[in-house]
């Protein structure tokens, strides 16, 4: 089975973040990338499926030159090869433009199976897999937690609302997205670092994909949320906190 | 082009709550844009939903009717919905931000060239939509501006369904058929199931201890059941608490878990991301325990404590304790 696992490079999860001049994104300089969580579910599944059906995982990614980290890392925790497409306005496309990227980067693969997380923990925007499928003309499921092949395709779990799943079967060649939590997470090992190294990462500039960049829709400009309700901050040492807590769910909240 | 379309979402024969959200979303945007609101339902069978929905003030209800339209699929969902949207033209359809809507409403939007402004917030002027980005720690403002419709989706709890008066004469029904045919309905959905038989019920709880990711270690939780026990509380989880295996599934709140609404609910270590949110932000009062100051529990925090939960839950335990 050939697995193609599309991956995005998100600011570290703790990072302290602040809004940049312009108003319209991040200050990027200073700040920790990592893999998104979702889509180091969607690679461990990959492997998995690798290592009991053989074949092949390669991983692709969209953005600055820094992606290569990131793809350098699934390398190392087994995929096979990477394609790096070079694009440094990756923020100035919507969702459909960078799908437009990912599915030109795919297609010649033509993989039997096309995975990534639900959702960023950046954007958030959860689109970028059903709009691939969308443009490569492939069935998808979403939310998935785990994936069995069978006969004639695939046979898979997805999460639905409220503690409910459903399983779904469909043909491949197809495209899903990844849930977190389906499985465990492997970390890389010495071994896998080092083969990384020897691994092919193959450039491919946005350009080169000559796909239309045009947006439907931009992101204008980021602010702070307001605070829904005006939080009342407990200050001191852990114990006066403790103290000064208890004398409000005493007396302000009523339930002690 | 015209109007604006909002297609609902039907639960077990009954139009979901959260439907009559985005039903309240198309209405502020009716009031800004001066357009009037259609709405749609979906299914094989949609009569008596389309009844409910009509008593609403309504310009139109369509019902989308197709045998293939039984059962959710993102193909026959995606298709018809192209076909209604084609002939109905409207300038906005807005959508409840669901896993089903997640599930399909981007592809159909890119298959008319258009892009879902999904999960949002509020609407202001120009329109402008806000959705949160970053897992709720800075807010964006997104416009279309692309020729088509432009599609948006409503997170749950953004818009209050405001105090319906029923329409003077109920809206005007009509039946709309697409061409589906099996062969393009590519996916074979199962039942749904529930994952492991529901003995805890936090839904009813009254106090709720809930921990998250900042608790570090599954060899850490106890001190944090301690502190619920000493509260007579119902301990409970953010999602990564249960994937990591460390508290049973069934203890699990938010958008994938139980949704909650007691009269305390105390946040250990949980940052507070829009998922979580939504199965929690019912609470009367909310206290948050977080080292990170900019963590977005403090948004929605009645009562906030920045430090080390490692410090001050063993000194909280001991304070109730001493208090009862």
């Amino acid at each position: 089975m050939k697995i193609v696992v599309a991956i995005k490079q998100v600011p570290e999860r703790d990072a302290q973040v602040h809004i940049d001049a312009a108003g319209k994104w991040i200050e990027e300089a200073d700040l920790q990338y990592a893999l998104n969580e979702s889509d180091a579910y969607a690679l461990e599944e990959a492997l998995q499926l690798k290592e009991q059906h053989g074949g092949k995982v390669i991983v692709v990614s969209a953005g600055p030159e820094r992606v290569g980290t990131t793809l350098r890392e699934a390398l190392a925790k087994g995929a096979d090869h990477a394609i790096q497409i070079d694009c440094d306005d990756l923020g100035a496309r919507d969702a459909l433009g960078v799908a437009k990227l990912l599915a030109a980067a795919i297609q010649p693969e033509n993989p039997d199976l096309i995975l990534t997380g639900l959702q960023s923990e950046d954007l958030g925007l959860g689109q970028t897999g059903v709009i691939v499928a969308e443009l490569l003309g492939l069935p998808h499921a979403t939310l998935i937690l785990h994936v069995e092949k069978t006969e004639t395709g695939l046979k898979v779990k997805r999460e639905l609302e409220e503690g409910w799943f459903q399983t779904v079967e469909l043909p491949t060649p197809a495209v899903l997205t990844i849930q977190s939590g389906g499985n465990k997470l492997r970390y890389a090992t010495l071994m896998g670092i080092k083969r990384a190294k020897t691994k092919e990462v193959r450039g491919v500039t946005a350009a080169e994909l000559a796909v239309d960049t045009a947006p439907v829709v931009v992101l204008e400009q980021v602010t702070l949320p307001q605070k829904q309700k005006s939080t009342q901050l407990l200050s001191g040492t852990a114990k006066e906190t403790a103290a000064a807590l208890v004398e409000k769910l005493k007396f302000e909240v009523h339930v002690l | 082009m015209s109007g604006i379309l909002v297609v609902f979402e039907q639960h077990e024969g009954h139009i979901s709550r959260i439907g009559w959200e985005a039903l309240a979303a198309g209405q502020r945007l009716s009031a800004q844009l001066g357009l009037p609101v259609s709405a749609a339902v979906i299914g094989a069978d949609t009569e008596s939903l389309a009844a409910e929905i009509a008593a609403r003030p309504l310009a139109k209800v369509l019902r989308v009717e197709h045998p293939l339209l039984a059962q959710y699929t993102a193909d026959g969902f995606t298709l018809a919905l192209q076909q209604l949207i084609e002939s109905e033209n409207p300038a906005y359809v807005i959508f409840p931000h669901t896993y089903q809507v997640r599930d399909h409403a981007p592809a159909l939007a890119a298959r008319l060239g258009q892009v879902l402004i999904g999960d949002v917030v509020a609407i202001g002027d120009g329109p402008v939509f806000t959705r949160q980005l970053l897992q709720g720690r800075l807010n964006g403002s997104y416009r279309h501006t692309g020729n088509g419709p432009c599609f948006v989706s409503v997170q749950a709890g953004a818009f209050r369904p405001e105090e319906q008066h029923s329409a003077a004469t109920a809206a005007q029904i009509a039946v709309f058929t697409p061409t589906i045919d099996s062969a393009q309905i590519r996916t074979k959905p199962g039942e749904p199931f529930r994952g492991s038989a529901q003995t805890v019920d936090l839904s009813s709880a009254q106090l709720i201890v809930s921990v998250g990711r900042g608790i570090k270690e599954a060899e850490n939780i106890p001190m944090v059941a301690e502190l619920a026990t000493a509260l007579g509380a119902e301990l409970a989880a953010s999602r990564p608490i249960c994937d990591a295996g460390w508290l049973p599934l069934e203890r699990q709140v938010g958008s994938s878990g139980q949704t909650v609404s007691p009269k305390l609910y105390l946040a250990v270590g949980i940052s507070g991301a829009i998922q979580h949110q939504v199965g929690m932000k019912g609470s009367q009062c909310v206290v948050a325990i977080n080292k990170d100051p900019d963590a977005p529990i403090f948004e929605i925090a009645d009562y906030g404590i920045v430090g080390d939960l490692f410090e001050v839950v063993p000194a909280l335990t001991a304070a109730v304790k001493a208090a009862r």
